[in-house]
């Protein structure tokens, strides 16, 4: 029976969960953000990554003919889509019935009751059939959006559409219900989800047209026309092989908790590891030649030094203050009414860098208000404040030492293009053009991954080498 | 977090009582007549002192010491008030702060005002100002001071020595002599150093006990709690001759049964970890921050903290043949004094001859005279002995900055660093 290996790395912002092979390949990630439960959090991220698992398990069996077969590619993609969205839809009707209970709770007079029902039954009503559209047309699955955030940035909007006296109940009832909902540990069964999300898919390929009433806004390209007519062909030569890794025992023979919750998760004391030795572990396992590893996380960054083995060596974390970290950008978006996503990208259109203090978040809010006012475009503040926080970051590497040979950069700001570019730059003028700077897809990944590959090893630390050896004898 | 009783051994009490009878001393010292001396540490002149039958206080012991009884925090903040910057040395503010509240020491008697200011190392720039203001809250207090040349070469030259020397007989002495209202007493001072030899040959010998392994003390937090503080105040005293044997033959003990450092819950059961340390503990949640180490098995076998009051490793003695010729070498030898090629020298050094398998930095925020050098320090030592080195901030007594879960997240990570470089170098030698 195949072995498989999981690690959680439960972070101050999102809770991340990888799932290895014997062969220390990814198979399954998950993600969500972390909440006030952090268990649930944990247990959320990692369903999600044996969900994804299975998937993977999918299309590794498939192999070849998935290689020649786009429409193949393109159901299972779909399916994993729309998996999501039927997820998303039961976590929706919990949020529902906690809408409902606070509502009760608060407004005991009648009328004032039925009337914030109404507009909760509206806008829900209003909400829904756009995110079915972006789960199902616009790969809103794939973009690693949370329940709370997708379903917050929506609610929003329908209040906003309100009268103002309608704001403050229904952002009350909002608040109050979102965390219980949130918080709620829901078993899902894989096989019976599969298959709703498979009749699903039947509906969105066999009566395209009719599936919106909006159909303009449906946005049709090859991909989809390629499935459309062999549709129901596809579906019945890869029913088998779904129903095959629905039913498949996933074994988890061992795990590892890391991050800043780790030692809130419910594991054994030995299955604990430092998430500074899991970045740098999985960091170097997928960048072998990395001895400098720069994460920046949701509430701190690191810098880490480490040897040929992946061992760390030293490593230099921020004290006192968080600001340049993960939240610093959450908390910049937020003043300046713009989606964390969109940050890096709008950085990327400066002229110039504006400078920008970055020894405080909240100081560094009020200075955007006052460059504002002062003309500043916000594409060049914003390259400033990028800027100032691959600064902070190059101070806490000169102290750990420099850079050294291979340098990758991890953690979920690694995703942001804008800190990646002046982070390049930076790295270049400072330790020279010959750097190498790896950066990876699965970089927020990257401590999931290290704890998952020290429960492969039992904890105990193996050379990479003698590992080698030892998994060709068995 | 629940402190239960600290566990005690027989030293312990003995420093308890010679502590208590020091501040009954002191508390009294005014109807007794004798004279009241406010001195550092580093380079400190305590022999000379007592050779005039006159009392040290030392203003940075009561301030950790209000730290480690909780109430700095106060001192701090009504330093605070009357204007001192939050960036100013915390050791500062609470000793100010403790002033202003009265002067009560930590064993809760009223400290007497000081009769002489002796500022006799100069290395830490903060020390000129900190008695600069006290100065001015003690109006017309005498002020003596005795300027240390750095060890910029790395070496304590004749001429050093002379320079010393020379303001010692024209300066120091002639102040204490005004002050106390006696006369220098040479062969006095001369053997009193008989007994600061003996004390610093077996203070060697206990710290140089934690060679063995497992360690039978710790070198850092017993070292500061009950090894070392009895050395400022007594040394050259027949009382502290006793202490360090009853000391010495209490470790020798330990060694013969095979035991591990006492730690306020008992002795720790496996050495899992030896390090060597530098830079001074937090004084505010000392118990806490030893717990980190104790629970995970870590032993601190050499520290730079226990240096700070002199040097006695690398042979220097207080000489009895030539009394102020030592005091002057005492003051330039200290570890504060010496040079960071020095410093690096003798941390490493420790990590070799005590077979450390870490090297860690406690730095100070408002510390800047300790705190500068430590990134070359660490960096130097991790190139020179190849040992992971580790990096924590604290504060010495200032308790907002002192971020328990911020510390510990950091040590165990070193911690686990140390471990699994363990396993790794233990597979090495098997391949």
């Amino acid at each position: 029976m195949n072995k498989y290996y999981l690690g959680v790395d439960l972070g101050s912002t999102t809770s991340k969960a990888v799932i290895i092979n014997e062969k220390d390949e990814i198979i399954g990630r998950g993600i969500t953000n972390t909440r006030a439960n952090y268990s649930v959090a944990a247990d959320i991220a990692r369903d999600e990554a044996i969900y994804n698992a299975r998937f993977s398990v999918l299309k590794k069996k498939l192999g070849p003919e998935l290689a020649l077969k786009p429409e193949y590619r393109k159901y299972i993609a779909d399916l994993e889509s729309v998996f999501q969205y039927e997820q998303f839809k039961i976590r929706l009707d919990k949020l529902g019935e906690e809408l409902v209970k606070t509502c009760k709770v608060f407004f005991k007079e009648e009328e004032k009751q039925e009337k914030i029902l109404g507009h909760l039954r509206a806008i829900r009503k209003a909400f829904k059939p756009q995110i079915k559209k972006d789960y199902l047309f616009n790969n809103l699955g794939s973009k690693n959006q949370f329940f709370r955030d997708i379903v917050s940035e929506k609610y929003n909007e329908e209040v906003n559409k309100l009268g103002t006296d309608l704001f403050e109940p229904l952002m009350i009832v909002w608040d109050k219900s979102i965390s219980p909902a949130e918080n709620q540990m829901i078993s899902f069964n894989f096989k019976e989800l599969v298959h709703k999300a498979m009749d699903e898919l039947k509906n969105k390929y066999i009566n395209p047209d009719e599936y919106f009433s909006d159909e303009s806004s449906v946005n049709f390209d090859a991909e989809i026309n390629l499935l459309k007519g062999k549709f129901d062909h596809v579906s019945d030569s890869l029913r088998n092989h779904i129903d095959e890794i629905a039913g498949l025992d996933f074994n988890i023979s061992n795990m590892t908790g890391t991050g800043y919750g780790r030692a809130l998760l419910p594991f054994p004391q030995e299955c604990i590891r430092s998430e500074i030795l899991c970045h740098a572990f999985g960091a170097h396992a997928i960048f072998p030649e990395t001895r400098t590893v720069l994460d920046i996380g949701g509430q701190d960054t690191k810098a880490i030094q480490v040897d040929k083995h992946g061992l760390v060596t030293s490593f230099q974390m921020n004290d006192r203050c968080a600001a340049g970290c993960g939240r610093y950008l959450g908390y910049i978006a937020d003043e300046m009414s713009i989606s964390l996503n969109e940050l890096g990208p709008m950085a990327m259109e400066a002229k110039k860098e504006v400078n920008i203090c970055s020894t405080c978040t909240v100081l560094a809010g009020a200075e955007l208000r006052e460059l504002t006012n002062l003309g500043e475009k916000r594409e060049d503040i914003l390259g400033g404040l990028h800027k100032a926080i691959i600064m902070r970051a190059m101070s806490l590497i000169a102290r750990s030492g420099g850079v050294f040979n291979e340098f990758t950069f991890t953690g979920g700001v690694a995703r942001n293009p804008a800190v990646i570019k002046y982070l390049g730059q930076l790295v270049k003028e400072n330790y020279g053009n010959e750097i190498k700077i790896n950066i990876h897809t699965d970089s927020i990944f990257m401590g999931a991954l290290g704890g998952a590959m020290f429960a492969r090893r039992n904890i105990g630390a193996e050379l990479p080498n003698l590992k080698k050896e030892k998994t060709l004898t068995h | 977090m629940k402190i239960e009783k600290a566990i005690k051994e027989k030293s312990m009490i003995l420093q308890k009582e010679m502590l208590a009878k020091q501040f009954k001393e002191l508390s009294l010292a005014r109807e007794s007549g004798k004279k009241v001396v406010y001195t550092f540490v580093p380079g400190n002149l305590t022999e000379l002192i007592l050779s005039f039958d006159m009392l040290p206080v030392y203003p940075e012991i009561n301030a950790l010491q209000s730290g480690m009884r909780k109430k700095s925090a106060a001192y701090i903040k009504d330093a605070e008030k009357i204007g001192h910057s939050e960036d100013v040395c915390t050791y500062v503010k609470c000793d100010i702060g403790m002033m202003l509240n009265g002067n009560i020491g930590p064993t809760g008697e009223k400290l007497p005002a000081p009769d002489l200011l002796l500022l006799s190392y100069t290395g830490c720039f903060t020390f000129l100002k900190w008695f600069e203001n006290l100065e001015r809250l003690y109006p017309g207090v005498e002020v003596a001071m005795l300027h240390t040349p750095y060890q910029e070469d790395g070496k304590i030259t004749a001429d050093q020595i002379d320079y010393m020397v020379k303001q010692l007989r024209e300066e120091v002495i002639p102040k204490m002599e005004k002050v106390s209202g006696k006369k220098f007493d040479y062969s006095r001072l001369s053997q009193m150093m008989i007994n600061s030899e003996k004390s610093e040959d077996l203070l060697v010998k206990i710290l140089e006990s934690a060679k063995h392994k497992p360690s039978p003390i710790d070198a850092y937090f017993a070292g500061v709690y009950y090894i070392g503080p009895m050395f400022t105040a007594f040394r050259g005293t027949e009382e502290a001759v006793n202490y360090y044997n009853e000391l010495y033959l209490e470790i020798q003990e330990r060694i013969k049964l095979g035991l591990g450092p006492v730690t306020p819950e008992g002795e720790i059961k496996e050495e899992k970890f030896r390090l060597v340390v530098e830079g001074p503990p937090n004084w505010t949640n000392f118990r806490e921050f030893w717990k980190i180490f104790y629970d995970a098995g870590a032993v601190i076998v050499a520290s730079s903290y226990t240096k700070v009051g002199g040097v006695f490793d690398l042979g220097f003695r207080h000489n009895f043949r030539e009394p102020l010729e030592s005091l002057a070498k005492y003051c330039m030898g200290c570890y504060t004094n010496m040079n960071l090629p020095q410093r690096v020298d003798l941390l490493s050094k420790y990590v070799k001859e005590y077979q450390a398998d870490g090297f860690l930095i406690n730095s100070i925020k408002s510390c800047n005279s300790f705190s500068a050098g430590q990134l070359l320090i660490m960096r130097e030592i991790e190139q020179k002995c190849g040992v992971p080195v580790g990096f924590i901030e604290s504060d010495l007594v200032d308790p907002r900055y002192f971020s328990y879960a911020n510390i510990k997240n950091r040590l165990e990570s070193y911690f686990q660093m140390l471990e699994q470089r363990k396993i790794i170098l233990g597979q090495e030698t098997e391949a």
